[in-house]
């Protein structure tokens, strides 16, 4: 396709994580944590509440120290951050166009055309907290986009949106990324959705439960032990094992 | 006509409103106002140490706002009860620097100089410094300013671009120890807080970007120095009180104005 700016899957991962362990505390949240991110590729992180996901997150940009192992991100990644929830003081006056330019100024035809790109066009003068839910994640993403990442990390970016809106907003990333060629690792409750644009999906509950195409996971039983109806599932479930499927990615190549 | 005196109070009060107008405009958007009121009470505890090591007042309370302000950030990354934390230093560093200052100047300390400002007989040495620390402020928060609004904002998206959000709230620290130190004399350690927070509070009722609201905060810091000293010289009123009198004035002034123009 033409709009990928030169760049191709390669060896060498965007960003991994070996035998990554983080705690808060004394309490163990994430153990053993083998992963990787190739340029491109959309991951999604799913797990129940509590599984470590954005956690996880946290780590692999640097924000949360790892207890033992090693997050390592390639040299000059940069990356577009969309975080769960922007809690928004109502003291700080924030216009849209002022917030797309933290830390980096940015021209106004930048800024015009990222948010034309995430269907907010015209938002700029626009209070920040003023926004409605989904104006403001579509806001989060024109930010993320303006970097020009080579990975984009969205952290539920979802929430609190209604079931057109969340769909619509999976078709946005996934057309950014057929344009940008750029990764995009998000997490997520809303499977089913998500799935679709999803290249490979990470399943977490603490440790990694199983990962694979979403068609792969959807069939373990490892996913359906996690995402039960039944919350007696959910508590009999003893994650005792870790192992790997057929479609597990390539552990060998951390920079 | 003006007094020399009445000159220098007026330079000094506006020395301190550059600087307190930003600074003061990130202690609103941090919720940092009992973390600056820690801060400035705990120059009484550095008048001691001054008196104490003959050291001058200023670095005496430079070293102690940077100590306490130092020591409270590190309780609050811990996770404690933060207010209450704060709560117990302010007043702790406060009654322990009386006490200390009687103990270490015996009974010839003006104490009341030191709590509500002394800005009537402000020299032009103690000009050079407020007007020095006021600048040094100001420098630090334009270089760091992009850093510091990004972490202000969401310490997660600070770091995801790279930045570091304990260094910037280094840079505040040492800028809110800066401020305590020169506005210890034109203030008073009980006011100093109320300098800080009511401008910004003021421009905060205004303004539409970070930008316009530390800018706001100054003009409405320089306003209040200016009306305070004039009712203080007409009604013969203590100096200190009547500026923060006249920034409270121009706070409520602000919320009516506000409540004009979105009615």
């Amino acid at each position: 396709m033409s709009g990928l700016r030169g760049r191709r899957v390669t060896g060498a991962p965007l960003i991994s994580a070996t035998g990554l362990h983080v705690h808060h505390g004394d309490l163990p949240v994430l153990h053993g944590i083998d992963m990787a991110i190739s340029r491109g590729e959309i991951v999604t992180l799913v797990g129940p509440n509590g599984s470590g996901k954005s956690t996880l997150i946290k780590a692999l940009l640097g924000v949360v120290p790892a207890s033992s192992g090693t997050v390592t991100r390639a040299t000059g990644l940069r990356i577009g951050y969309v975080p769960q929830s922007l809690a928004l003081d109502t003291t700080l006056p924030m216009p849209v166009a002022r917030f797309l330019s933290l830390p980096t100024r940015h021209s106004k035809a930048e800024i015009a055309e990222a948010l034309e790109r995430t269907g907010v066009a015209g938002l700029q003068t626009r209070q920040l907290a003023a926004l409605s839910g989904g104006q403001r994640q579509r806001v989060l993403l024109a930010r993320a986009l303006l970097g020009d990442p080579d990975i984009l990390i969205l952290d539920e970016p979802t929430q609190g949106l209604d079931q057109p809106g969340i769909a619509a907003f999976y078709a946005l990333v996934a057309e950014v990324r057929a344009e940008r060629g750029c990764a995009v690792l998000m997490v997520s409750h809303d499977l089913t959705v998500v799935m679709r644009a999803s290249d490979r999906v990470i399943c977490l509950n603490g440790h990694i439960c199983c990962q694979g195409t979403p068609e792969a996971v959807l069939e373990a039983p490892e996913y359906s032990a996690l995402f039960a109806d039944s919350a007696a599932a959910l508590a009999i479930y003893r994650h005792a094992h870790d192992h790997s499927h057929d479609h597990a990615h390539d552990h060998g190549d951390h920079g | 006509m003006l007094d020399d005196f009445l000159v220098r109070a007026g330079l000094a009060g506006v020395g301190v409103a550059l600087a307190a107008g930003p600074l003061g405009s990130f202690v609103v958007w941090r919720r940092m106002a009992y973390f600056g009121d820690a801060t400035a009470h705990a120059a009484i505890l550095g008048v001691a140490l001054a008196l104490a090591l003959e050291l001058p007042v200023v670095l005496g309370t430079l070293i102690l706002a940077a100590f306490v302000g130092w020591a409270v950030a590190a309780l609050a990354a811990r996770g404690r009860a933060v207010d209450m934390s704060l709560i117990v230093v302010a007043y702790g560093a406060l009654a322990a620097g009386l006490v200390a200052v009687s103990l270490a100047g015996g009974g010839r300390v003006n104490l009341e100089a030191y709590l509500f400002g002394d800005i009537l007989t402000v020299t032009t040495g103690d000009l050079k410094v407020v007007w020095g620390g006021a600048i040094l402020v100001v420098a630090l928060l334009l270089w760091r300013w992009s850093a510091l609004l990004t972490s202000t904002l969401n310490e997660d998206l600070a770091s995801a671009a790279g930045l570091d959000p304990a260094r910037e709230r280094l840079v505040l620290t040492l800028a809110l120890a800066v401020v305590v130190a020169v506005a210890l004399k034109v203030v008073g350690a009980l006011l100093i807080g109320a300098m800080l927070v009511i401008p910004a509070a003021a421009a905060q009722s205004l303004a539409r970007s970070p930008e316009a609201m530390a800018v706001m905060a100054v003009v409405a810091g320089v306003l209040s120095v200016l009306g305070g000293l004039a009712a203080s010289y007409r009604l013969d009123t203590p100096a200190g009180p009547s500026i923060v009198v006249a920034a409270a004035v121009l706070f409520v002034a602000s919320l009516a104005v506000r409540r004009r123009t979105s009615a």
